[in-house]
């Protein structure tokens, strides 16, 4: 008699935290728990092309306050790693989400044909030019007193 | 101030990138990530191609004229044919960069000869000024009336 094997694709920030939640998944997905199984490999994935900047669709389920949501969300990014950190400090931000209560479902390259959001689609442009109106001055201590306003238009 | 002012963050923009590991160099702008980020590549500066804020980019003048993500090898080709180095060396953002370095690498006798030269100029301007002085007719002085009391 052959085990079941099963795979997963964990974001997780070190190996332990991904083997935990590994277990935390599957133990919800199928009857198994860390006594009854074993971890046969654990090993970080690299990105294909890091180079490369990716539309990457997120789908997710996460607790808020008054019950629990599913989410799809898009992110810009190199890597779908990146795209998945940007995805929980989005999360926290807009949502007060913590990144206990966020199970990220489904992590996938979509084509620039195929994104939903706008705020994704308004970098889809071959041409794309814009200025850096406003830069704000943070070097606020150096000089800390000054006579001269800060410049900020370039 | 008016849009055109503005220096855009477009493909091919080159940028100074001004603070983290690779502050100092130059780099191309290949690609917008998004709002806050782009890939940025710099074959001819020793700048790998990478993301970057936009926070760490200064925005120069040139911009280079090549396609959207461009390989890092062809890049450079475009860099040493559109002569890039060139133009940034012949700016006064660069050269005023340039010549910032050299104060700071000076040593004890530069400093010295500096002082001399600075005081040999400034005397030559002194004597120019005073010759001008001494040509400018000087106003009679003017007599003030005095306000008087109306009783």
């Amino acid at each position: 008699r052959v085990p079941a094997l099963y795979q997963m694709k964990i974001f997780a920030p070190d190996k332990c935290t991904a083997k935990s939640r590994f277990w935390y998944f599957v133990s919800q997905l199928k009857k198994m728990k860390k006594t009854q199984g074993e971890i046969l490999q654990c090993k970080e994935m690299y990105e294909k092309h890091p180079l490369v900047i990716k539309n990457v669709g997120i789908w997710l389920r996460y607790v808020s306050r008054s019950g629990i949501h599913n989410m799809y969300r898009e992110y810009r990014d190199l890597t779908s790693a990146g795209a998945v950190t940007q995805c929980y400090r989005d999360m926290g931000a807009r949502h007060r989400a913590r990144a206990s209560t966020i199970q990220i479902i489904r992590v996938e390259e979509v084509a620039a044909s195929k994104t939903r959001r706008p705020n994704i689609k308004q970098f889809h442009n071959s041409k794309i030019r814009f200025p850096l109106t406003h830069r704000l001055n943070r070097k606020l201590h150096k000089p800390r007193f000054t006579t001269s306003r800060p410049h900020l238009t370039f | 101030m008016v849009l055109s002012q503005f220096r855009f963050v477009e493909v091919g923009r080159v940028a100074y990138i001004s603070y983290g590991p690779d502050a100092g160099k130059l780099a191309v702008i290949v690609d917008v990530i998004d709002q806050n980020r782009a890939l940025v590549d710099g074959p001819c500066s020793g700048v790998s191609r990478k993301q970057m804020n936009f926070k760490a980019l200064e925005l120069t003048s040139i911009v280079m004229k090549i396609p959207r993500g461009l390989r890092p090898g062809n890049l450079r080709k475009a860099w040493e044919k559109q002569e890039v180095q060139k133009k940034w060396d012949s700016t006064t953002w660069a050269q005023k960069i340039a010549n910032k370095k050299k104060r700071a690498q000076l040593t004890d006798f530069d400093r010295f000869k500096l002082m001399k030269a600075k005081q040999a100029r400034n005397r030559l301007i002194n004597v120019e000024f005073g010759k001008l002085r001494k040509t400018v007719k000087r106003p009679a002085p003017r007599l003030r009336k005095k306000k008087s009391v109306k009783k």
